[in-house]
């Protein structure tokens, strides 16, 4: 003990502490601070490498603390601040809608052909996108843009993409966890669930791709059958070949395309596809829903469509 | 560094003990509502959508 003293390395520091006696290296180092310095005021060699050690433990485990602080702040304080920004965002595209301005100029309708480009204001609001399978009061307003700021303040638009209504493909990005995590639940999808996408001037009822028959029989199955079936039923392609659901590489930009997973041809129907973040997290992977247009219903009113809880239009 | 601090806070244990259960509070807060927001965007690891990627 006293050799490993005069070495220098005794984190126990100071000869005359009680604890430190047969204790050793261990469990005395939390007693050495107090002990340490009422035994050896002075100091000397030892006294400094023990406080480089000391200062440099506390300094690793202030680190850690903080990382997991910021990991704290990425899953949940993050979405304080960008549910701000989209209830601002909802109150804009409200007020615009109000005072007769709509981003989109009344220039959305049914099937607008895929060729024609609409032009809306960048990181603004243009259109409301409902999803009654997320709850009955799930509503985010769609910004124009898919840059850091845009995704901040809700699902972002991709701007080479079509608008609602149009031949091709309306294209949304969405975080996953954290800042707002508008598309926290996207793996919960199911073939036929309704996505419902308000604009100043009509309504449009996207329904979920993949195979609803093989979706109500993979119901009938328990455990983890049940969902492989389901996950089966969702990665079905239809007759153009394009999945209800698909786990792709974030350098996939074709799941974006006017025909998705297909780019060079050109669309004859109109598509709703949601990106974001897969697994759970993490960015490794994107998990992309596609959904086809199955009605429109031009705006009444504050009357809301069939699909969504109390609609009559 | 958390020694140095704890033998300069004024009062008995109980009295200390209150401050700095604050004072990690305030430095909590501190960096949750005001250093994380500001250095979170400038961070590498932020996955992000641009030409050729699909976002978030």
């Amino acid at each position: 003990m006293s050799e490993t003293r005069s070495g220098g390395w005794d984190f126990s520091a100071g000869g005359a502490s009680p604890i430190g006696g047969g204790a050793g290296p261990h469990g005395s180092a939390t007693a050495g601070t107090p002990n340490g310095r009422a035994g050896r005021p002075g100091g000397g060699a030892g006294e400094t490498i023990r406080r480089i050690v000391f200062g440099t433990g506390e300094a690793l485990i202030t680190l850690g603390l903080v990382l997991v602080l910021f990991a704290v702040y990425e899953v949940w304080v993050s979405n304080i601040f960008a549910d701000r920004k989209q209830h601002q965002a909802q109150q804009q595209l409200a007020q615009a809608w109000h005072t007769g301005q709509d981003p989109l100029h009344g220039e959305d309708k049914l099937n607008l052909p895929a060729g024609k480009q609409v032009v809306l204001p960048l990181g603004d609001g243009f259109a409301n996108l409902y999803i009654p399978a997320f709850g009955k009061d799930y509503v985010k307003t769609v910004i124009q843009g898919t840059d850091d700021a845009d995704l901040d303040r809700g699902p972002g638009h991709y701007v080479s993409s079509q608008v609602p209504g149009q031949i091709g493909n309306f294209a949304l990005a969405g975080h996953r966890v954290g800042k707002g995590e508008p598309f926290l639940n996207l793996d919960q999808l199911r073939p036929g669930d309704k996505i419902v996408v308000q604009t100043a001037s009509n309504w449009y009822i996207y329904t979920v791709l993949g195979s609803q028959p093989a979706y109500q029989a993979a119901l009938k199955l328990t455990g983890s059958a049940r969902s492989d079936a389901i996950a089966a039923a969702l990665a079905a392609t239809d007759q153009q070949g394009v999945p209800g659901r698909e786990i792709v590489s974030p350098s996939a930009v074709q799941v974006i395309a006017p025909v998705p997973d297909h780019p060079g041809q050109s669309p004859t129907r109109a598509l709703l596809t949601m990106t974001t973040c897969h697994p759970k997290y993490t960015a490794n992977q994107r998990m992309v829903v596609h959904a086809v247009l199955t009605r429109a219903v031009a705006a009444k009113g504050t009357a809301l469509p069939k699909e969504l809880a109390g609609g009559t239009l | 560094m958390y020694g140095w601090i704890w033998r300069h806070l004024p009062g008995p244990t109980a009295l200390r003990l209150l401050q700095a259960v604050l004072l990690v509070a305030a430095v909590c807060a501190l960096l949750l509502f005001v250093i994380f927001p500001i250095i979170e965007p400038r961070l590498p690891a932020n996955p992000i959508t641009g030409p050729g990627t699909v976002g978030q």
